[in-house]
């Protein structure tokens, strides 16, 4: 090849059909003759279903009106959300103090927010965590510093959902970790415990341990001694959420190597000392992905308490329903409540995604 | 001198001795909760006077049940009952399954294509549908199926044969003949055939290198055998269309909408990770293996069977598997929108009964039968599909 063949290759721009939009739509969407086919059939079905969505979500909705006036509209009637937007979210809470809950949720959001943040993560994050949850207890329970004190029985709606899920998970952490190190453990007897609560625990539905708390527990305890419900759906959630953190917990022990063992032992460090300080800090580490999908999913279980009569997110919409005002507006009343957890467990995914990332980015330096 | 006596270790610093106690006490601190929690059990069931054993399974439930596979009414007993309850949560679950896998795997690879617009919609079906709780989902499509459907006699009929309304989902099928029964055996027959003409060709092969085309005979005994039982009885193509009598459609199959709504419901959820299961399986096999098979000259379906498959599948079934469970366990949900299935029969019978303790139990037994058959399956399989290394 010569020289000046090069230099004019090299000033010639690549054909119009390769670049831009056409180019890029030939690439990504006719890029050969199946391609072709499934993106005219694809785009066929999404121009039959998508134009009358947009109609009935947007241009033929309403949002402000009466469950009367809903009924002479043919799209969606979004008042069935707006109007009882505070019954939805806060359930049977005190009317008047239900800024309180807001508020409780907003720390929660911040302390969210706060933490997603490596570089926070230090140990004075642990204590500005208990103050957090500390504050939000005071604010839902009230009776200190003039808040009127509220029963948790009136404690419903989004905050209830948010509170099974948070202390759920706080405190299946440690008790999950607790089973991981029991199922690794040289005792035979401990090592068997764990296996079958573990295993129990896995092979069962949730909603078997819910009714377990709701009608067998309370024949558990001695004569006088009542537990609320909202705390036996708590414990429930816990055992079951302990057992699906003992085996990703596992998974982390599983793939520390030998030779961290070995090296630990041979300082002379102890079996608490050789787990505190070498093998569960880099273990702990290895899981924060799959431990936020258990939170997403601890999150997403948490909607179940509905079936054991707990006024959560989802039992508030549907007592909502079933004022015979608001009767036949389920969907648009359930596509709110989708869009709220759709929210919660879209941005954990994506923060799991982007934390998957970085440390995995970390291993490669 | 005297031999040295090797000194005497406390027990508390002997690690086999303190082992040993340690598992006494951990031993000892289970049993005394559990003996705490059974003690005060008791006396509270005594108290209540609540009957205990399985002694009520043999009475009679005097409840009705909406739908059953096998002849039931409210004279038979709660036994009967919670049979009829395990066979529906085994319908939803199977029909659930098979329904899954394939739309899984479709959307799966359908994540994978370069069709842009295909590749994105997959996406976005996966995210929503794994970002909603399946409960949600559940009372979203019942209450589809109950507001929103008209009334039989406004039945929609998107298709020929098909209706759907508030009522549930009717189709049509073919109508009973002598011919399906010889049909089904042609099919049985023609799988036993092509699996003994598969091995037939392995050992063909690995003693003369003589191929044999064992996938093209198979589809065509697997499809063609049944076939030629159909001409032979003379083609019968006479359907069973449901057909609208009073308030509701008879004939054909029906699915109630509280059947359809869970169907629905299971099958989306679980697909959406069914999806993600098979497209991190098709991505774990390295581009190298797929172009090395083709530099050795293998046939695409020979590169996929042989090369990309094997090493695939090894990686999706056991996650799998475990959506497979989750699916059955999540099956147990049903009893939010009032189909009858085991969880939702047993709930009945503790309302009855009183005996929330032998019906709890029930539930669990059941479901753990479930899963620990499932977790043998997959030791089986890990033991036989594990990588073997040099």
């Amino acid at each position: 090849m010569n020289n000046s063949d090069d230099t004019r290759m090299q000033g010639m721009k690549p054909p119009v059909t390769h670049v831009g939009l056409i180019g890029w739509i030939r690439a990504n969407l006719f890029n050969s003759a199946l391609n072709s086919i499934l993106t005219v059939v694809t785009l066929f079905v999404l121009w039959k279903i998508v134009p009358p969505l947009v109609r009935w979500a947007f241009i033929d909705s309403v949002w402000h009106t009466t469950g009367k006036a809903c009924r002479q509209v043919t799209g969606a009637c979004w008042s069935v959300v707006w109007e009882n937007i505070r019954f939805i979210l806060f359930g049977f809470y005190p009317f008047d103090s239900q800024w309180r809950p807001l508020v409780a949720m907003l720390i929660l959001f911040g302390l969210l927010f706060y933490s997603q943040n490596r570089k926070h993560w230090k140990k004075i994050l642990i204590y500005v965590w208990i103050l957090g949850l500390f504050f939000m207890g005071l604010l839902m329970k009230g009776g200190l510093f003039g808040l009127s004190p509220v029963e948790s029985t009136k404690w419903s709606g989004l905050p209830l959902t948010l509170l099974l899920s948070v202390f759920g998970l706080t405190a299946a952490y440690p008790l999950g970790v607790v089973l991981a190190l029991g199922r690794r453990s040289k005792l035979p007897t401990v090592r068997w415990l764990s296996i079958v609560y573990i295993e129990m625990i896995r092979g069962v539905p949730l909603i078997s341990l819910l009714f377990m708390s709701a009608i067998i527990f309370p024949l558990f305890l001695p004569e006088g001694i009542t537990i609320n419900k909202i705390l036996r759906a708590q414990i429930a959630i816990i055992l079951f959420t302990a057992a699906y953190i003992a085996e990703v917990v596992r998974g982390g022990l599983q793939a520390m190597p030998r030779g961290q063992y070995e090296a630990a032992e041979s300082m002379g460090l102890n079996y608490y000392q050789t787990m505190r300080l070498i093998i569960l800090p880099q273990a702990l580490k290895i899981v924060i992905p799959p431990t936020v999908s258990i939170l997403i999913s601890a999150f997403k279980d948490t909607s179940l308490v509905v079936i054991i009569a707990l006024w959560d997110l989802l039992k508030t919409t549907q007592s909502v329903l079933a004022n015979p005002e608001w009767m036949g507006f389920s969907p648009e009343a359930y596509i709110f409540v989708a869009l709220l957890y759709f929210a919660g467990c879209f941005s954990m995914s994506g923060y799991s995604r982007k934390l998957e990332r970085e440390l995995s980015a970390g291993e490669k330096q | 001198m005297k031999e040295k006596q090797p000194e005497k270790v406390p027990f508390w610093l002997d690690p086999r001795k303190r082992a040993i106690i340690y598992q006494i006490v951990v031993f000892c601190v289970v049993g005394l909760v559990a003996y705490y929690l059974v003690s005060n059990t008791i006396a509270n069931l005594k108290k209540q006077s609540i009957a205990t054993g399985f002694g009520f399974l043999t009475k009679e439930s005097s409840f009705e049940i909406g739908e059953s596979l096998i002849p039931y009414s409210a004279a038979d007993s709660y036994g009967r009952a919670l049979i009829v309850g395990a066979l529906n949560t085994l319908k939803v679950s199977f029909v659930g399954i098979v329904v899954t896998l394939v739309l899984g795997t479709i959307i799966g690879v359908a994540r994978l294509s370069t069709n842009w617009l295909i590749s994105k919609l997959a996406g976005i079906f996966v995210e929503v549908m794994q970002d909603i709780p399946v409960l949600l989902q559940l009372f979203f499509w019942y209450a589809i199926f109950y507001e929103s459907l008209p009334s039989p006699r406004q039945a929609l009929s998107p298709i020929k044969g098909l209706f759907l309304c508030n009522r549930g989902i009717a189709f049509a099928v073919p109508a009973p003949h002598p011919a399906h029964t010889y049909m089904i055996l042609a099919l049985l027959a023609a799988c036993i055939l092509s699996y003994m003409i598969r091995r037939w060709a392995k050992r063909r092969q690995e003693k003369t290198g003589k191929y044999f085309p064992t996938f093209r005979v198979s589809i065509a005994l697997i499809i063609g055998l049944p076939l030629v039982i159909w001409l032979i009885f003379g083609a019968p193509t006479k359907m069973d269309v449901p057909r609208l009598t009073g308030f509701n459609f008879k004939g054909g199959l029906t699915m109630s909408p509280e059947f359809a709504a869970l169907l629905l419901g299971l099958v989306l959820y679980t697909s959406a990770f069914v999806a993600e299961v098979v497209r991190a399986g098709i991505q774990s096999v390295s581009r190298g293996q797929r172009e090395a098979a083709m530099a050795i000259g293998l046939r695409p379906s020979l590169v996929l069977n042989l090369v990309i498959l094997p090493q695939a599948l090894r990686v999706i079934i056991p996650p799998l598997t475990s959506q497979m469970l989750n699916l059955t366990k999540n099956s147990s949900l049903a009893i939010a929108i009032g189909f009858p299935d085991f969880v939702s029969v047993a709930n009945t019978c503790i309302n009855q009964t009183g005996e929330s303790i032998e019906g709890v139990a029930l539930i669990m037994a059941l479901y753990l039968m479930f899963s620990l058959s499932t977790s043998a399956f997959m030791n089986w399989y890990n033991k036989k599909a594990a990588l073997v290394e040099r």
